[in-house]
């Protein structure tokens, strides 16, 4: 059986993989990106995809495991759909970023590292994510959205609950 | 979309294509784009090298080590093959710059790789951006697939003999990456912890091969240095700290963005003038001027100072990533460098003991302080920590955690003493961060 039968990711993914492992002067410094686009199309690293990510570098699961539970967007159990990470470091901080984080968190009913009951979203706290003149800054998976209020959230939240709609119909 | 802002005294170079969509190859080239190469690969490497040490350009992700020498520093000729890195890891708490470097002008970071791989007689370059900037590593690779396509990056560049390649890379969290050693173990597809030198990068770098790592935002800078020449770069900037710097100006300043102004500018005059002062009419209080990492300034420490590497160093802290993060008096200090510390203590790779216990006791300490429950001991405690943290860890991590924390110590002793015998804290709303390590 070929590694292409076997595998757990889209043909898609698989083809992207393959040509990754070969495009470096080393196999395995494809580890680190392979793993974050695993968790985009998975969802989280499932054991599955550890061990497939193991058997397409050639290193053993334990290996992958140490290096994958370094990386602080590495996730082992899902999160919603649409993952809000809310940055509350220091340029954040000081423009309202705890308001902002906790205006998510009553309109969601969940705290840090929580999911909604309908899968829908995640919620987290993050450290700074690289738009400080922005502040305060959210991610949404790898959406940015600057210039935050609490005032601005319930529209961020409904735009991502229409599109997880349109998704589900479609 | 991250907002651009302009003010008259900027200097633009590095963000001189910013906002005119030169992120398309034929734009870029329209606006003067890869012109710089064609004058390196028809000069040679020694002009390059020398062109770089005349312009007096330091490394700009905070270090400020002068490029051209870090370029001199690789050996001609080697066994290994040799590599250029770019540093596009950018996580400093305060930092956004390479944010709009790679949004708006990815060519001239792949510009600025060729000529840096020419320099040094390098074949392969990598790219490396933090995880969290995934729509900007969606430009950067469409660029260098363009650049390809034209003949700009592979066997016979431009037309010539002379082969590079560029590989971009994704990580997938982790500050502690953006320190060079940390970042080529990352890039081998291992846990991001530092590597202990010498030796350097220089002569033992990525896959054992004589490597030369560069901020994101030096790179794009390259093309600018060729294209003026050295000298008149040099002359921009103050002495011994050639051209201009993208400075982020960010927390309680009325107009925060990026700026491009030239090295050694008034900081003072960054703040109320380019800035337009504190916002809501507040005063000023604190300046953070380079990045989480840099020692704190008070107001009056700031009237004459001039933003290089040298004189922000005479005034005993950094110029750091350039990002100029503004404090107003509504601000609890003790919040605030709780804040930090919680930073470093979630980023803190756990490799040196030093810093990872050291960084986690601080945490400690600060959340009991904040909370009101510290005493007056507590305060020589949190010192006497930072203090013994300081140089004792392979990467400067240990000392970008505790230069800091010492540094609000110092400067906010009374505001900590405030805190003291369960008062509470005068202005923070909120308590400890909650962030957990996964």
């Amino acid at each position: 059986m070929t590694a292409e039968t076997m595998s757990i990711f889209s043909p898609k993914l698989a083809a992207r993989f393959d040509a990754l492992v070969e495009k470096y002067p080393l196999r395995r410094s494809a580890l680190v990106p392979m793993l974050l686009y695993a968790q985009d199309e998975i969802g989280y690293l499932s054991d599955a995809v550890i061990a497939e990510v193991a058997q397409r570098i050639g290193i053993t699961e334990l290996d992958v495991r140490n290096v994958a539970t370094y990386y602080s967007m590495l996730r082992f159990k899902p999160a919603g759909k649409y993952n809000v990470q809310v940055c509350t470091n220091i340029s954040c901080m000081l423009r309202g970023a705890y308001d902002v984080f906790e205006k998510f968190q009553d309109e969601l009913g969940i705290s840090h590292k929580g999911v909604t009951s309908d899968g829908v979203f995640s919620l987290e706290e993050v450290e700074c994510i690289g738009a400080c003149c922005w502040a305060p800054a959210i991610q949404v998976n790898y959406d940015f959205h600057d210039d935050l209020t609490p005032e601005s959230v319930p529209q961020i939240l409904a735009e991502y609950r229409t599109k997880a709609e349109g998704q589900k119909n479609a | 979309m991250p907002r651009l802002v302009s003010h008259p005294d900027e200097v633009r170079l590095v963000s001189k294509r910013f906002g005119q969509g030169a992120a398309d190859i034929d734009k870029y080239i329209e606006l003067g784009g890869y012109e710089a190469i064609k004058k390196c690969l028809a000069q040679g490497p020694d002009w390059v090298i020398e062109q770089m040490k005349a312009s007096s350009l330091r490394g700009r992700g905070g270090a400020g080590f002068p490029t051209g020498m870090k370029w001199s520093f690789v050996p001609k000729q080697s066994a290994k093959p040799k590599y250029v890195l770019i540093n596009g890891d950018e996580s400093e708490p305060g930092t956004c710059k390479d944010h709009l470097i790679f949004l708006h002008d990815p060519h001239s970071v792949i510009e600025g790789t060729i000529i840096a791989g020419l320099a040094i007689g390098s074949k392969m370059g990598f790219i490396y951006l933090r995880g969290e900037y995934r729509y900007l590593l969606d430009i950067m690779e469409k660029a260098v697939a363009d650049a390809y396509a034209k003949g700009f990056l592979g066997k016979n560049i431009f037309g010539t003999d002379t082969e590079f390649q560029i590989i971009t890379q994704s990580g997938a969290g982790a500050y502690e990456v953006g320190e060079e050693s940390a970042l080529m173990e990352s890039l081998e597809g291992k846990r991001g912890v530092p590597r202990i030198k010498p030796p350097f990068p220089a002569v033992v770098g990525l896959y054992g091969g004589p490597t030369v790592i560069n901020n994101a935002e030096t790179i794009a800078t390259v093309p600018h240095v060729i294209d003026m020449g050295g000298a008149a770069f040099a002359a921009i900037g103050s002495p011994r700290n050639g051209g201009t710097r993208l400075f982020g100006l960010s927390g309680h300043v009325e107009r925060p963005g990026v700026y491009e102004l030239p090295m050694g500018y008034n900081l003072k005059k960054m703040i109320y003038e380019v800035g337009g002062g504190i916002r809501n009419g507040r005063t000023l209080k604190a300046v953070v001027p380079g990045g989480s990492s840099t020692p704190v300034l008070l107001p009056e420490e700031i009237e004459n100072l001039g933003m290089d590497f040298d004189q922000v160093g005479k005034a005993g802290s950094m110029l750091g990533s350039g990002g100029v993060v503004v404090i107003d008096d509504q601000t609890c200090m003790v919040e605030f460098a709780l804040r930090t510390i919680s930073f470093y203590q979630h980023e803190s790779c756990g490799w040196c003991i030093p810093c990872r216990e050291g960084t986690d006791w601080l945490k400690k300490s600060l959340t009991r302080f904040h909370a009101g429950f510290g005493t007056a001991k507590d305060i020589d405690n949190i010192r006497y920590l930072a203090e013994n943290m300081m140089g004792r860890t392979f990467c400067p991590l240990g000392d970008a955690a505790a230069m800091p924390t010492l540094g609000f110590v110092k400067k906010f002793r009374k505001e900590f003493e405030d805190h003291l015998d369960g008062k509470p804290c005068p202005f923070a709303k909120h308590g400890a961060p909650e962030l957990t390590i996964v």
